[in-house]
C-alpha cells in the first residue's frame, strides 16, 4: 500500500499502538481467532502470539467478534437547505456514527445552482476537516448540466479523488435532469471511471400529484408520502437502469425505500445490469405509517425522499434482498432537522426539509433485523455494512477489510448487548428519533477510528477535526472489470452495403435531422467527429491520455496483452 | 425457410468468435447479393417515377380488375347488390386517368342504408368470441337480420355458400396510418388502397391515426382526414387523433372531439424528440383530462431522448444503414417508456392503451402491470407478430429500410412466437397493423442515414392470416380467442360493441367467410399494396378470408375485390366505454385520499430566507390546470370524491347529433351516463 495522501498533515501522537487479544476476526468471506496489533493507525500485524513491544494497550477482547468498521455511505450532514443547515453537523454527525459503530461516512456534496462543483467541493472539505471525527469521503451532486461541466468532474476525478457523482431525477425544476441530459452525464461519468449515483423518484409526476393533493385540501406529512406513491419511485429506477445501460455506465441507485424499487434492481441485475442499490436505515428499521400520525411534529421527523413506503412489511423485504444480495449496501440518508425548521412546512407539507437521522442507529437495526433473525451471517453483515461499499467506492481494502496494512477502523461487536433507541439518549442534535422505541440488540463495545480507541465502556472520545479526506481513485476494480469488458465488446457494426442507386423520393419539408438540443448542452464527449470515421476504432476507448496517466505505475490497468488475446471483432469472420 | 437455412450454414462455417463484437445477429444473405428485388415484384405494378405522390399514380395499374369498378364509383347510388353479384370483370375497359366522381355526402349517407341489399348466409359455422355455432344469417340493409336456422327470407335473396368455412365478424384493424405525411411525402397506401387491401384481407374496419401537422390544430387536422376519408375509405372507419403538440386551448379541443365528433382515443408521443414528444408532465396532465372526457389514452412507448442520444452515437461510429434504427432504439427503451407510461396511468387513473408492442420485454412489463390490476390495453401488430428485425441486416438496402418502423422489429427470432404466446393467453388483447408504407424510392431519401428513413411497414391485409397461421394454426388460440383478438376486443375498447365485433342480430353486416384449411403465399407480387417490398415475403399462411362482406355487400369474392371507393362511412365513438371505465369508475370514487385531522402546530417555526424549493412558484407549462384538477377551497368535503361523474356531463348539452346514430344497438343500450 503505497502512501495516501492527506495522512502526513493530520496531526497525531506517533507512537499510538494498541492491541486487541483473542478477538475473532470478522471479513465478509470467513472468521478466525487471531490477536490484532496496530501501529500509527495502520494494522501492521494479524495472527496468534504476537512479538509486540512492550507497553502497548491491549484490549482483551475474550472471543467477540471484531469486524472493519461500518462505512455509511450516504450522508448529508451539515446539508443547507433553504437558508437552513441539517441539524446535525460534520461533528455531531461523525460523533454519532462512531458511538454506532461506523468509522467512515461518504457525504453528498450538493452545490447550489450557479455554483460552481469545485467551490462546492472545497467549501465541503473545509467544513468536514475542521470537524469532522472520523474519516470521511465526499460524492458530488450534479444539479444542473451545461457545458463546462464535464471539465470540473474531470477535475474531480483527477485531482481531487471524486469517483461518485449523483444526479436528480426528482425535485422539478430545482434539481432534476432530463433523461437526456443524464444520458450525457452517464457517458462521461462512464468515461472518466466513476460511478453514477441517482436519486430515484420522477419529479414530474411528483409535481402534479402534489398539486393534486394539496388542491384535495391535504397539507400534512401524509401529503409527502401521498404524493410520492411507491410505483413513482420504481419508474424513476427503471429509467436509470435503462439509461445506465445504454450508456454502459454503472450505476447506484441511492435510497431504495420500496418493495417495488428493489424488485426492479433486482430484475436488472439478473439481466446482468452493473447497478448497485443502497437502503437505508429507515427503510430497512422502520415503515411510512408514521406518516399518518396525529401527532404533526412526529410525522414531519419521517418526511425523506424517496418516502417510508406505509406497507409495515417492506423493511422485511429489504432485508432480506439485502441478505440475498440483490440489494449490497447500506447507507444511512441522515440528514436531520430540528422540529422548528420542519415546522417551516407545517401548513403545506413540500416545505417541510426532509432527511431522517439513521447514522447512529445503522448498524445495530442491521443487525437486530438481519443477523438476529437468521436472514443473514456476520459475514454477510460486514459485507453490507462496510466491505461491499469500500470495493464499489474504491477504498477497498484500505476500508472494510481486517487485513495487515489495512487502516486501524475496527469495532468490537457485541451482540448480546440489547438496548432501546431512544432521542433521550442517542448523540444526534434533533429532538426526535424515527427509531423511537425500537429495541434492538447488537452494539460495538469499543470502537477504534484511526487506530485510538473512541468508543469504551459507553463513552465517547473523539477529537473534532481529526477525521481525514480520503481520496478515491476512478475505474474500481470492483464495478469496471465488467464494465470495460463489455465496452470492448458492444462494438456496433453497420452493414457493408454497395451504394444505392435506386430512385430516391424529393423531399420539400426540411429533413428531421438531429435538431441541435435547445439548451446547448449537448455532451462535450460527443462533438461532431471526423465525417469519415474509422470504423475500426471503437466508440469507448481507452487509448490516448488517461486520468492516470501521470502516476507512473498502474496496477490496475491492463490493456497491452490480454490474456487469451485480442479479441479480432473488427472482421466479419 | 429457406434464409433461416442460410443463416445456419453461415454459422457453422464461421469461428466461434465471428458473431463477437456485434449484438446483432449476422447479416442475413440474400440469394441474388445486392439490391435483389423480390422477383417479379414489380411485374404487376407500374413503378411510376415521375409522380412520387402516391395517391395520384396508383389508379392505372393494369390487370387490377377491381380497379375498374371505380368507373361506377357510387354517383348514382346504384344497387350495390346488382354490383356485387355482377362479379364479371370487365378486362378490356382499363382505361388509366379515369375521372373518379366523388360521391357527395349526401349520397353516401344512402350507402349505409341501401335499399334491397338483401344476403343470405348458409351453412357456415358462425365464431363469436365467446362460442360458436351452426346457423345462416340473413342480411338486409347492411345489417344482421335474422340468424338461425330455416330462415323465412324473402325471394331472390342472393345466397352465399359457406359450407365448410367459419364465419367471423370481420377484422378491426386498430391502428393504421394511411394519411399521416412524412417530411411532406403521403403513405403510399392512401385510405382508397389501404382499405381496399384491408378488405382483401378480412379487416372491414380500421381506425386510423390523425397527426395534425405541427402549427395546425386537432380540429382542422380531423377535418381533412375526414375529408379523404369520407372520399376515398372502402370500408368503414374511425380515428384517433394523435397529441403532436402542446399548445393554448388544447383541452378545450379534446373536449370537442370527444363530444361532438365521435372521438374517444388519443395518442401521446414519447419519442420523436423535439417533434412529437410529450414531457411526463404533460402526459400526467392529458391522461387527467382523458380520464375526466371518457377517452382512452394510447402511447407510442419509447424514450425519445436516449433515442436521440443513441442514434448520435450510431452515426458516429459510421453507421448509416438501416440496422442503426434498431441499434439506435434498443429493447429497453421501448420497455422504460412502457412502464413509465403505465407509472403516469396509474396515477392519474387512467386507461392506458399501448401501440405497437414490438418486443418481450415490453409485453412483459404490460402483463405484470396487469396483473397488478392495471386497467392497461397491449397491441401487438402484424410485424412484431409475424416477422423479426434479423432483416435489418440485410445486404439489400431496399429490403432492410422496409422493415424500419418505431419501436423497431425485434431482433431476437423468438419475439414473435413470444407475443403470439402472450395474445393467446390474453396478456395482450388487441391487433393491429400500423399499415404505414413507403415505397422504396420514399425509403431511400435516408439512404445515407438511417434517421431520415420514413417508418412503417405493411400489415393491413395480411394481419388476420398472420395471426392464424401463427397462433390458431399452432394451437396456442381457439377460433374464439382469434375473434377476440382480431375484432371483439377492439370494438369493446373503443365503443364500437356490438355493433362491431360480433354477429348478431342487429350488429352492421361486416362479416368474413374464413377458410381454415389452404394455405396461402404472401408476396409482394400478390398482394394488393402498392409498394415493392413487403416485410412477410416468402411466408406461407394458413387460413385466408375466401367471401368478405361490408356493409352487407360483398367486397371479395372468388379471390376478385369488388370496393367502391369512399363507401366507408366514419363510426363515431362514445366516450366512457364500458369494457373500459368500469372499473375506472368504481377507483375513481374510491380512490380518496384524505389527510389527518390535526390540531394546529403551534410549536417554534424556523425563519426561512430564501423559498427557492416553493412547489407554487413551479411554473406550469400551461396556463390552466387540466379540468378536474382544479384546487378546491380549504373546507373541501372530504367525504366527497375526487372524481365525479355526476353533474354535467360531456353530452348533457347537445340534443341529438346526427353523427351518433347508435340509436337501438343490438343488446339494448348500455346506460353509461346515470351512475345508477
Amino acid at each position: 500500500m503505497s502512501g495516501y495522501q492527506g495522512k502526513k498533515n493530520i496531526p497525531r501522537i506517533t507512537s499510538d499502538r494498541l492491541l486487541i487479544k483473542g478477538a475473532k476476526i470478522v471479513n465478509d468471506d470467513q472468521s478466525f481467532h487471531a490477536d490484532i496489533y496496530m501501529e500509527d493507525g495502520v494494522i501492521k500485524q494479524i495472527g496468534e502470539n504476537l512479538i509486540v513491544p512492550g507497553g502497548v494497550k491491549t484490549i482483551e477482547a475474550h472471543g467477540r467478534m471484531v469486524m472493519p468498521g461500518g462505512i455509511d455511505v450516504h450522508t448529508r450532514f451539515q446539508m443547507p437547505d433553504r437558508g437552513m443547515t441539517s441539524a446535525d453537523d460534520f461533528y455531531q454527525g461523525t460523533r454519532a456514527a462512531l458511538a454506532g459503530g461506523t468509522t467512515m461516512i461518504i457525504d453528498h456534496v450538493i452545490p447550489e445552482p450557479g455554483v460552481s462543483l469545485i467551490a462546492a467541493f472545497n467549501q465541503w472539505r473545509e467544513w468536514a476537516d475542521h470537524k469532522s471525527c472520523c474519516d470521511y469521503s465526499l460524492h458530488v451532486d450534479i444539479t444542473e448540466w451545461h457545458k463546462g461541466m464535464q471539465e470540473e468532474i474531470e477535475a474531480l476525478v483527477k485531482d481531487h479523488g471524486v469517483n461518485s457523482f449523483l444526479v436528480y431525477l426528482a425535485y422539478k425544476d430545482i434539481f432534476q435532469l432530463s433523461d437526456a441530459q443524464m444520458y450525457e452525464v452517464f457517458s462521461v461519468i462512464r468515461d472518466l471511471g466513476a460511478i453514477a449515483q441517482v436519486h430515484a423518484e420522477n419529479g414530474d409526476i411528483i409535481a402534479e400529484e402534489q398539486k393534486r393533493v394539496l388542491g384535495l385540501g391535504i397539507t400534512g406529512p401524509e401529503g409527502h408520502v401521498l404524493s410520492r406513491p411507491e410505483e413513482v419511485e420504481a419508474e424513476a429506477v427503471n429509467r436509470s437502469i435503462t439509461v445506465a445501460n445504454q450508456t454502459n455506465c454503472p450505476l447506484y441507485i441511492t435510497k431504495v425505500m420500496s418493495k417495488n424499487a428493489a424488485d426492479v434492481i433486482a430484475q436488472a441485475r439478473k439481466k446482468g445490469a452493473v447497478v448497485y442499490g443502497e437502503p437505508i436505515t429507515a427503510s430497512l428499521g422502520t415503515d411510512g405509517t408514521h406518516y399518518w400520525s396525529k401527532n404533526w411534529a412526529k410525522a414531519a421527523a419521517y418526511v425523506t425522499s424517496p418516502p417510508l413506503s406505509p406497507d409495515p412489511t417492506t423493511p422485511d423485504y429489504l432485508n432480506s434482498l439485502l441478505a440475498c444480495g440483490d440489494l449490497q449496501v447500506t447507507g444511512s440518508g441522515h440528514c436531520t432537522f430540528n422540529t422548528s425548521q420542519r415546522a417551516v412546512g407545517k401548513d403545506n407539507f413540500t416545505l417541510i426539509p426532509e432527511g431522517t437521522n439513521g447514522t447512529e442507529e445503522r448498524m445495530s437495526i442491521i443487525w437486530d433485523k438481519c443477523v438476529v433473525t437468521g436472514k443473514m451471517d456476520e459475514n454477510q453483515f460486514v459485507a453490507v455494512t462496510s466491505t461491499n461499499a469500500a470495493k464499489i467506492f474504491n477504498l477497498y481494502p484500505r476500508k472494510g477489510r481486517i487485513a495487515v496494512g489495512s487502516d486501524a477502523d475496527l469495532v468490537l461487536w457485541d451482540p448480546d448487548s440489547s438496548k432501546i433507541i431512544s432521542a433521550k439518549s442517542h448523540h444526534v442534535a434533533v429532538e426526535y428519533n424515527i427509531f423511537e422505541g425500537l429495541e434492538v440488540r447488537g452494539a460495538p463495545l469499543v470502537v477504534i477510528s484511526q487506530g485510538k480507541i473512541v468508543l469504551e465502556d459507553g463513552n465517547l472520545h473523539t477529537t473534532e477535526g481529526s477525521g481525514r479526506y480520503i481520496t478515491r481513485k476512478p475505474f474500481p476494480d470492483y464495478v469496471y472489470k465488467r464494465i470495460k469488458a463489455r465496452s470492448r465488446l458492444a462494438e456496433l457494426r453497420g452493414v457493408p452495403r454497395g451504394q444505392y442507386d435506386g430512385p430516391v423520393c424529393e423531399v420539400t419539408v426540411t429533413p428531421k435531422v438531429m435538431t441541435p438540443v435547445i439548451s446547448g448542452k449537448t455532451s462535450p464527449v460527443k462533438s461532431a467527429p471526423q465525417p469519415v470515421r474509422n470504423l475500426h476504432q471503437s466508440g469507448f476507448s481507452l487509448s490516448g491520455a488517461q486520468i492516470d496517466d501521470n502516476i507512473p505505475r498502474r496496477p490496475t490497468q491492463r490493456i497491452v496483452a490480454p490474456p487469451g488475446g485480442r479479441a479480432n471483432i473488427t472482421s466479419l469472420g | 425457410m429457406a434464409e433461416r437455412r442460410l443463416l445456419h450454414q453461415d454459422d457453422d462455417n464461421g469461428s466461434l468468435l465471428s458473431k463477437l463484437g456485434t449484438d446483432s445477429p449476422k447479416p442475413r444473405v440474400k440469394f441474388g447479393g445486392m439490391f435483389c428485388n423480390i422477383e417479379g415484384a414489380y411485374e404487376n405494378k407500374t413503378l411510376n417515377f415521375e409522380s412520387y405522390s402516391p395517391g395520384s399514380s396508383r389508379r392505372n395499374h393494369k390487370g387490377r380488375v377491381d380497379d375498374q369498378k371505380d368507373n361506377f364509383s357510387d354517383t348514382s347510388s346504384l344497387s350495390n347488390f346488382s354490383s356485387a353479384s355482377q362479379t364479371q370483370p370487365n378486362p378490356s375497359s382499363a382505361s388509366p386517368g379515369q375521372t373518379i366522381v366523388y360521391p357527395t355526402g349526401h349520397n353516401r349517407a344512402q350507402n349505409g342504408k341501401r335499399e334491397g341489399d338483401k344476403l343470405i348466409i348458409k351453412g357456415g359455422k358462425i365464431v363469436n368470441d365467446d362460442q360458436s355455432f351452426y346457423a345462416d344469417i340473413y342480411i338486409e340493409d347492411g345489417i344482421i337480420k335474422q340468424i338461425g336456422e330455416n330462415l323465412i327470407v324473402p325471394e331472390g335473396v342472393k345466397t352465399v355458400d359457406a359450407y365448410g368455412h367459419i364465419v367471423i365478424p370481420g377484422g378491426i384493424d386498430v391502428n393504421t396510418c394511411l394519411q399521416a405525411s412524412h417530411l411532406g411525402m403521403s403513405p403510399a397506401d392512401d385510405f382508397y388502397h389501404g382499405t381496399r387491401a384491408a378488405l382483401a384481407g378480412g379487416t372491414t374496419m380500421i381506425i386510423d391515426h390523425v397527426v395534425p401537422e405541427p402549427g395546425s390544430s386537432l380540429m382542422s387536422a380531423y377535418d381533412q382526414w375526414r375529408d379523404t376519408a369520407d372520399k376515398r375509405s372502402c370500408c368503414d372507419y374511425s380515428l384517433h387523433i394523435d397529441i403532436t403538440r402542446w399548445h393554448d386551448g388544447l383541452f378545450e379541443e379534446l373536449e370537442t372531439l370527444v363530444k361532438d365528433k365521435g372521438v374517444n382515443s388519443f395518442l401521446i408521443f414519447m419519442a420523436y424528440k423535439d417533434q412529437y414528444q410529450s414531457s411526463d408532465t404533460q402526459i400526467y396532465e392529458m391522461f387527467g383530462a382523458m380520464r375526466d372526457l371518457g377517452a382512452i389514452a394510447q402511447v407510442h412507448a419509447e424514450n425519445g431522448d436516449i433515442i436521440e442520444e443513441e442514434q448520435k452515437n450510431v452515426l458516429d461510429l459510421g453507421i448509416t444503414g438501416p440496422e442503426g434504427h434498431v441499434l439506435s432504439h434498443s429493447e429497453e427503451i421501448e420497455t422504460e417508456a412502457v412502464y413509465r407510461a403505465i407509472t403516469i396511468a396509474k396515477q392519474a387513473n387512467c386507461p392506458l392503451y399501448i401501440t405497437k408492442v414490438m418486443s418481450k420485454s415490453a409485453a412483459d412489463v404490460i402483463a405484470k402491470a396487469r396483473k397488478k390490476g392495471m386497467v392497461i390495453y397491449g397491441e401487438p401488430i402484424a410485424a412484431s407478430l409475424g416477422t423479426d428485425g434479423s432483416h435489418y441486416w440485410s445486404k439489400d438496402w431496399a429490403k432492410a429500410a422496409a422493415f424500419v418502423m418505431s419501436p423497431p422489429l425485434n431482433p431476437d427470432p423468438s419475439t414473435p412466437d413470444y407475443l403470439n404466446s402472450l395474445l393467446a393467453c390474453g396478456d395482450l388483447q388487441v391487433t393491429a397493423s400500423a399499415h404505414c408504407t413507403f415505397t422504396t424510392a420514399q425509403k431511400a431519401v435516408g439512404k445515407d442515414d438511417f434517421t431520415l428513413i420514413p417508418e412503417g411497414t405493411n400489415g393491413i391485409e395480411e394481419r388476420m392470416s398472420i395471426i392464424w397461421d401463427k397462433a390458431v394454426a399452432t394451437g396456442k388460440m381457439d377460433e374464439n380467442d382469434f375473434v377476440a383478438v382480431t375484432s371483439t376486443n377492439a370494438a369493446k375498447i373503443f365503443n364500437v360493441y356490438p355493433r362491431k365485433g360480433r354477429i348478431a342480430v342487429g350488429s352492421d353486416a361486416d362479416l368474413v367467410i374464413w377458410n381454415t384449411k389452404e394455405t396461402k403465399l404472401i408476396s409482394a407480387k400478390s398482394h394488393n399494396l402498392t409498394v415493392e417490398v413487403n416485410i412477410f415475403e416468402g411466408m406461407e399462411c394458413r387460413g385466408f378470408p375466401v367471401v368478405v362482406i361490408s356493409q352487407g355487400r360483398i367486397v371479395l369474392e372468388d379471390e376478385k375485390l369488388n370496393v367502391i371507393e369512399g363507401s366507408g362511412r366514419f363510426i363515431p365513438r362514445k366516450a366512457f366505454p364500458d369494457y373500459v371505465y368500469k372499473r375506472i369508475k368504481a377507483r375513481g370514487r374510491m380512490a380518496d385520499a384524505r389527510g389527518v385531522p390535526r390540531g394546529n402546530y403551534d410549536g417554534p417555526v424556523h425563519d426561512v430566507i430564501s423559498m427557492s424549493k416553493s412547489v407554487l412558484s413551479t411554473p406550469t407549462t400551461r396556463g390552466p390546470m387540466c379540468p378536474g384538477k382544479t384546487p378546491l377551497g380549504p373546507g373541501r368535503n372530504l367525504h366527497q370524491s375526487g372524481f365525479t361523474l355526476s353533474g354535467t356531463q360531456s353530452d348533457d348539452h347537445i340534443p341529438r347529433r346526427t353523427a351518433q346514430r347508435i340509436v337501438a344497438p343490438p343488446g339494448g343500450r348500455s346506460n353509461i351516463t346515470s351512475l345508477s
